[in-house]
């Protein structure tokens, strides 16, 4: 295994499925071995695609792709024999007992002889189902059952480790374990993951390098934090509170301009939101304006970029309405749709944006 | 093909048995539907045999390759829908992203209905026995029967293959299978001695692959086979095999056009 080599290096992917469906337009990615890089984007955004062009499941249209060293359409082989794959859906044999679907891995593999079986027992303890390593497939839990993918992926020591939405559809409780697993697998010597998320948390928590990937393409690449300070600057929000009528939010927006320290002023019915180069330094100088203006405040809070911000950056909307698959254009503005009165449901998705 | 090929493929057909063997539900409808036939045709049609020219014994001698043929064709049309499951779920595409080669996927899926046909078969000929029906043919006629079904079980279950892979929907083999079961039985000799039947009939027997099997079992079962219709019928089923089960491993390729 040679460390300078690219564990995956593909360019110029483009695939249009059957009845014209644009999934991948222009999509490369380039993935040091023995990191872990994330994809991340929308449903639809083009990230599954591209993972079943790496795993050889599918095969592009044009572009080029090698993922360990080997060419995944030349010689798909040769990469099936040196990636794991942890497909979206599970992929377990319901019929079979979780040890029973290891060791079937393990020989389609090549491995043979009692090796095998001491692997799927290793495999099944470190994935806390040696209980029930000879139950039923059918019978686990859904958490149980995402752990046994990732044995299945990992049972023939693979150099580089797919993980496609690893996390979507489980609880908190399991997806925090998965993440402290996955975390795991990444301290390991050599081994190179690949992650696929729609999950902004995930990516964050995760992943040493991120692509945002928007529409069948990168649109912006680095690692989270050289992404978030792209943005420059922290994110203020102030929450108004019963602010007399005569408080006239463009005079706010005006009297806060006026600070050298603000940008990108946004008012949204009760919710302010500004960037500042040093957040912490900047909130007495709003609140004295907002004072001056006769704005009563509620709360305020000063956050670092998050990646929500990075992605409405780079592909021009807002993350949750790309994955809800809402318009491109209702994240563009400051303000939304929302009316005066109406909060926004949840706080984590609905930070008013400042462009 | 490789012997890795050869180790894939049992790997691979031990799994499909294991899980029949562990859904008894399943086991108990290919088993016990060729009971209902043998009993309800069989008590049906008992006095067919009494119409001059039928030239059989008794209806149950008459019926029974009949049903074996009949439950070859109705169980192994349903192999779609297992596939089906398999791309629902994702097992296939984990299967196809291993080093596992299409050829070990395709063969246990022929192998692995092959062997439930041919027990399918032996039950239901000892059934017979059981009911009083007569082989004079012997083992060997029994065998000619039993290997007839298993082929035309292969292309009817390579084709539900073909099908639910490249349409994917449970829908289409439900249509086509239930389309198709009863025309493709009734246009044979399996109820119904060619004899007696309308000549337009008999004619569209003639090409129906169903009557192939039937005549190549019912010639090797009798007193005196006709060794040539057995060759004739027996290798024409052969080459339906093959040729469904090649274009069936070639609908890997159209479905991973899709995925």
């Amino acid at each position: 295994m040679t460390t300078a080599a690219p564990a995956v290096e593909a360019a110029g992917l483009t695939k249009t499925y059957p009845g014209g469906v644009r999934a991948l337009d222009g999509m490369g990615v380039t993935v040091a071995a023995g990191t872990v890089f994330g994809l991340l984007g929308p449903n639809g955004a083009g990230k599954s695609t591209t993972v079943k062009i790496l795993t050889t499941l599918a095969r592009p249209d044009s572009g080029t792709a090698l993922v360990a060293g080997h060419d995944a359409l030349r010689h798909p082989d040769r990469v099936r024999r040196a990636i794991g794959v942890v497909a979206q859906k599970s992929g377990a044999d319901p019929v079979a007992t979780g040890r029973e679907n290891l060791l079937l891995q393990g020989r389609l593999y090549g491995r043979r002889g009692p090796e095998v079986g001491r692997r799927a027992d290793e495999l099944l303890e470190r994935f806390d189902l040696a209980d029930a390593g000879r139950r039923l497939v059918r019978t686990y839990s859904g958490g149980m059952q995402r752990r046994l993918d990732v044995a299945l992926g990992l049972m023939h020591r693979p150099q580089v480790l797919f993980l496609d939405e690893p996390t979507t559809g489980l609880d908190p409780e399991a997806r925090t374990a998965m993440w402290e697993e996955i975390a795991r697998l990444a301290g390991e010597e050599g081994l190179t993951i690949v992650l696929t998320t729609h999950y902004l948390e995930e990516a964050d928590r995760l992943a040493e390098r991120i692509a945002i990937v928007d529409r069948g393409r990168v649109v912006a690449e680095g690692t989270p934090d050289e992404l978030k300070g792209e943005l420059h600057g922290d994110a203020v929000h102030v929450e108004l509170g019963d602010t007399p009528d005569e408080v006239d939010a463009r005079l706010l927006a005006t009297a806060l301009g006026e600070f050298a320290a603000v940008r990108e002023v946004a008012v949204d019915g009760r919710r302010l939101s500004a960037r500042a180069d040093d957040g912490p330094a900047a909130v007495p100088h709003v609140l004295a304006v907002l004072e001056q203006q006769g704005a009563a405040v509620a709360s305020v809070t000063v956050a670092r970029p998050s990646l929500d911000d990075v992605y409405l950056r780079y592909a021009g909307r807002r993350f949750a309405d790309a994955d809800s698959g809402t318009g491109a254009s209702t994240g563009g503005g400051t303000g939304g749709p929302g009316g005066t009165d109406v909060e926004p449901a949840a706080p984590a998705a609905g930070r008013a944006g400042a462009r | 093909m490789s012997t890795e090929t050869l180790y894939q493929t049992w790997y691979m057909t031990q799994r499909q048995l294991t899980a029949i063997l562990r859904q008894p539900i399943f086991l108990v409808v290919t088993l016990v539907q060729p009971v209902i036939w043998l009993f309800l045709f069989g008590s049906l049609f008992r006095k067919v045999v009494e119409l001059p020219g039928f030239g059989a014994g008794s209806y149950l001698d008459y019926l029974v390759p009949g049903v074996v043929v009949m439950s070859a064709v109705s169980s192994n049309m349903w192999a779609g829908m297992g596939t089906l499951e398999e791309i629902e779920r994702g097992t296939l595409n984990r299967f196809l992203t291993t080093p596992v080669s299409r050829a070990a996927l395709m063969n246990a899926n022929v192998v692995q209905q092959g062997v439930s046909t041919a027990a399918q078969s032996v039950l239901i000929v000892l059934l017979g026995k059981l009911g009083g029906a007569d082989y004079p043919g012997g083992v060997g006629g029994l065998l000619v029967l039993l290997v007839a079904s298993v082929l035309l079980g292969t292309v009817f279950g390579a084709g539900s293959n073909a099908v639910g892979m490249l349409v994917r929907q449970r829908e289409s083999i439900i249509g086509i299978n239930t389309f198709l079961l009863l025309p493709l039985t009734f246009l044979s000799s399996a109820f119904m001695a060619p004899g007696l039947m309308p000549s337009w009939m008999r004619h569209v027997a003639d090409g129906n692959p169903v009557n192939w099997a039937l005549v190549a079992g019912r010639s090797a079962m009798s007193a005196d086979p006709d060794w040539g219709d057995v060759l004739t019928r027996g290798g024409a089923l052969l080459a339906l095999a093959v040729v469904a089960v090649w274009l069936s491993t070639r609908t890997f390729r159209s479905y991973q056009q899709s995925v």
